[in-house]
């Protein structure tokens, strides 16, 4: 048998560190069917292994002391359960896609039981989506995270007095210490086997009351014909939601009926349904906090958040700060970190080779084979794996950055300048990805709440210089600007966020004309990031790189390696400018004559590194590896200024497939294809001015 | 007077949330509800969003959505901030007249 039990929670309660815990590396990751918000899914383990123990008694919560034990889940045999992580929302209202989809999911798919993660330090705003969950009538259990920073400052929350009041079951826990995580699965496990129920409780008085009840005895045969849990249908009619006018099909009569309630509640209470309906949430919440809720004030974390700001968001410093510490980041990641790490690897992979290759000789190996293995795969996949460890440094310090919270810091601080790019202060957060990696950036782009700022946000990401095109700067600067190489660098980089602000201008007065959307963002407390969050993370994208390198990357060496060995009537050519590789890449060739490079090889790397960016390197090691090396080789067949229009094409053409496959998720078909064409012609105008410019220079 | 009028340092009482549809709906359910004591933090850099605290948590918003937040009149005042909410409850229950100031609740004010 399977249970599902789904995961929900404000946005910064600690979700994702919950759900890492409980599911440990056993995820998927897919899409809610028909709109593009994440659906992650988990198996539950059944055992962890605790650092602290919690000691929970009559509210109050004393720091355990710290012993090692490891704790067993009891789950009855053959019971598997599935934990599914909803999008982070504040309330249940229809406005936005996340909303909406965590209604439907509770509604359609009925979880056997719901966790109801919350900020303990912020307990107030967390409990205002409890309210609503719990007339969703579906077993759940409440997750009070960060108890560690509550109980530290001196606060403390009567836990066993707000499960009374609320009649919810509650277990403290500190989700990135995983403490109390095995407790609040086995609780949960059991309430969702027991089917029990939330029980209904009357957060609202007078008016608010005498409304909501009028309406649940109308729609009662509505809401059980339609399967949509009465209180929440009544509540949700009187706060005027239109979604849930269709969901029940309110004949038009009883709308008469729930407009007239509804008015005279409004008169009565001298206010308009939607804000009397949150301010009777918030004045329940108020009360039964403050029968359990010792708040003497704020937690250490919301107080050192305060005074960390005071300079991260200073006046004259915050803007200054951020350059630097991308600057520091970058120069840590591609100068200290990752060259040293790479260079190890590449080392590494330069030895293997060397024994492959002369284990071959000695077998006596067919040649043909010979050449496939070391010039083919060898060749190609050991040119892009050394990149690897400073991929994975650059995504280490940009979850750094996210986790920790600066990122919405960041947004605060850059909303007024992107707003004038036609952006929100919230684009920031795709764009610094985008410096890693186009595919989760255009992901990031799910939190923009609006369709233009999203849309715009998609079109100049790619700009901003994924790691992946790294390996080709690399080589290019070496072998024609080695002087200079990081000045090159810097200006590749730099060049590429030029680029994206000329064009979100451009694009923002001609395609995407339309109204700032609203800013409305919490900035949560400064914590560090739970270090098996971020082993996780860095796990997933190594285990990404790793695949893209023997598949995609394997595979297109392999192709390009017979391609070019091989004639159109599959004879094996003595002269790769025989090949079929050949005729393709001269076909398009002359596309670049502008540009200033027509070597074939060049422009089929070009469109191998749509692949996979990286491909570009190891298609030129392929392809000239009949030329011995291949630093040599290029300065042969390119200029200097022909160089540098081959890199800023590089960087400004369409991402590689992978990226395109979600941007087609994310905005669909035509404007990804747009998208596509409109980066496309910009890298070429761009290496054409640059060739011609660089030459007037040299 | 309008919530974007309040100075950085400034404290006021919420008292109705105007306009209608997402915004107003959204406003609404982060806590931005009558009666709530709301906190001028800072503004950005550049002018713009404003960073509030109210209910005991940080949040930042353009001065054209908080011009939609109307604040009670009389009630607006400078505060002195410590960096820390707690200074804003003290005050506030001291200013209500409210109850001994050893053991505050973190409740309705």
């Amino acid at each position: 048998m399977k249970i599902t039990i789904a995961l929900i929670g404000n946005q910064n309660a600690g979700k994702t560190t919950l759900f890492n815990q409980l599911t440990g590396s056993r995820q998927h990751v897919g899409n809610f069917p028909g709109v593009t918000v994440e659906k992650k899914s988990g198996i539950i383990k059944n055992f962890y292994i605790h650092g602290f123990q919690v000691h929970a008694r009559e509210g109050q919560a004393v720091l355990g002391e710290e012993i090692h034990t490891e704790k067993l889940i009891e789950i009855p045999h053959g019971l598997e359960v599935e934990l599914v992580d909803l999008p982070g929302i504040y309330s249940l209202s229809p406005y936005t896609p996340e909303e909406r989809v965590t209604r439907d999911f509770l509604i359609h798919e009925k979880p056997d039981a719901v966790i109801n993660i919350l900020d303990a330090t912020n307990i107030e705003r967390n409990l205002y989506l409890s309210l609503q969950l719990m007339e969703m009538q579906i077993p759940m259990v409440m997750a009070l995270n960060m108890m560690d920073e509550v109980r530290k400052s001196g606060n403390s929350i009567d836990i066993e007095r707000l499960s009374k009041d609320l009649h919810i079951d509650i277990v403290p826990i500190v989700a990135n210490k995983a403490e109390g995580v095995s407790e609040l699965a086995q609780r949960t496990i059991t309430e969702a086997l027991s089917k029990h129920k939330p029980q209904k409780i009357d957060f609202c008085a007078g008016p608010v009351h005498k409304a909501i009840h009028a309406v649940v005895h109308l729609i009662e045969q509505q809401s059980s014909s339609h399967e949509i849990p009465l209180r929440f249908a009544a509540t949700k009619l009187v706060e005027g939601d239109a979604l849930m006018e269709d969901a029940l099909s309110v004949t038009p009569n009883q709308k008469e009926i729930i407009a007239h309630i509804v008015s005279e509640m409004e008169v009565e209470l001298d206010t308009d349904r939607e804000a009397a309906l949150a301010d009777m949430r918030y004045e329940y919440i108020s009360q039964v906090c403050s029968a359990s809720v010792i708040r003497h004030g704020d937690t250490k974390e919301q107080i050192r958040s305060v005074k960390i700001d005071s300079v991260l968001t200073h006046k004259y410093f915050a803007i200054p700060i951020f350059i630097g510490i991308m600057s520091f980041i970058f120069w840590l990641t591609f100068g200290i970190i990752g060259s040293t790490l790479s260079g190890l690897f590449e080392q590494f992979i330069e030895f293997i080779t060397g024994i492959v290759d002369s284990g071959l000789s000695a077998y006596g190996m067919s040649p043909v084979v010979h050449s496939l293995i070391i010039d083919g795969a060898f060749a190609g996949v050991g040119s892009v794996l050394p990149f690897m460890p400073t991929i994975l440094v650059l995504f280490f310090f940009l979850s750094l950055l996210e986790d920790s919270g600066y990122m919405a810091r960041v947004a605060f601080v850059m909303d007024s300048l992107l707003r004038k790019m036609g952006l929100s202060g919230k684009s920031i957060v795709p764009m610094l990805i985008g410096f890693g990696c186009s595919v989760p950036a255009i992901m990031a782009t799910r939190t923009l709440s609006s369709r233009r700022d999203k849309l715009l946000t998609i079109f100049i990401t790619p700009f901003m210089s994924c790691s992946a095109k790294l390996p080709v700067y690399a080589l290019f600067t070496q072998v024609f600007f080695p002087r200079y190489a990081p000045l090159v660098m810097i200006g590749l980089y730099v060049g590429g966020m030029v680029i994206a602000i000329l064009s979100a201008l451009l694009l923002k007065s001609t395609v995407f004309k339309g109204k700032p959307v609203p800013f409305v963002m919490e900035l949560p407390a400064y914590r560090l990031p739970a270090l098996k969050s971020m082993a996780l993370h860095i796990w997933e994208k190594a285990r990404d790189f790793l695949q893209k390198a023997f598949t995609v990357i394997f595979v297109a060496t392999i192709g390009i390696w017979f391609f070019q060995n091989f004639d159109t009537r599959l004879n094996l050519v003595a002269d790769a400018s025989d090949s079929i590789l050949s005729i393709i890449g001269s076909a398009i060739a002359p596309v670049f004559r502008p540009l200033g490079f027509t070597d074939w090889r060049l422009s089929t790397a070009l469109i191998t590194g749509l692949t996979a960016k990286e491909a570009v390197v190891s298609t030129l090691a392929v392809l000239f590896a009949g030329e011995g090396n291949l630093e040599l080789a290029l300065s042969t067949v390119l200029t200097a200024p022909a160089a540098l229009s081959f890199l800023v094409f590089i960087l400004l053409y369409m991402p590689c497939f992978a990226a395109l496959a979600v941007t087609k998720r994310e905005i669909g078909t035509r404007h990804a294809i747009a998208a596509a064409l409109f980066q496309t012609i910009t890298a070429w105008l761009a290496g054409v001015l640059v060739y011609f410019t660089a030459n007037l220079i040299a | 007077m309008k919530l974007s009028e309040l100075k950085p340092g400034m404290q006021g009482i919420i008292e109705k949330v105007a306009g209608e549809g997402a915004l107003r709906r959204h406003l609404l359910d982060m806590g931005l509800t009558p009666k709530t004591p709301i906190y001028v933090r800072k503004v950005a850099p550049m002018g713009d969003p404003m960073e509030l605290c109210l209910r005991g948590y940080e949040l930042t918003l353009r001065i054209s959505e908080a011009d939609n937040v109307h604040i009670k009149d009389e009630e607006a005042e400078a505060l002195f901030c410590s960096g820390s909410c707690a200074h804003c409850h003290a005050h506030r229950k001291a200013g209500n007249g409210g109850q001994s100031a050893g053991r505050r609740r973190w409740g309705r004010h």
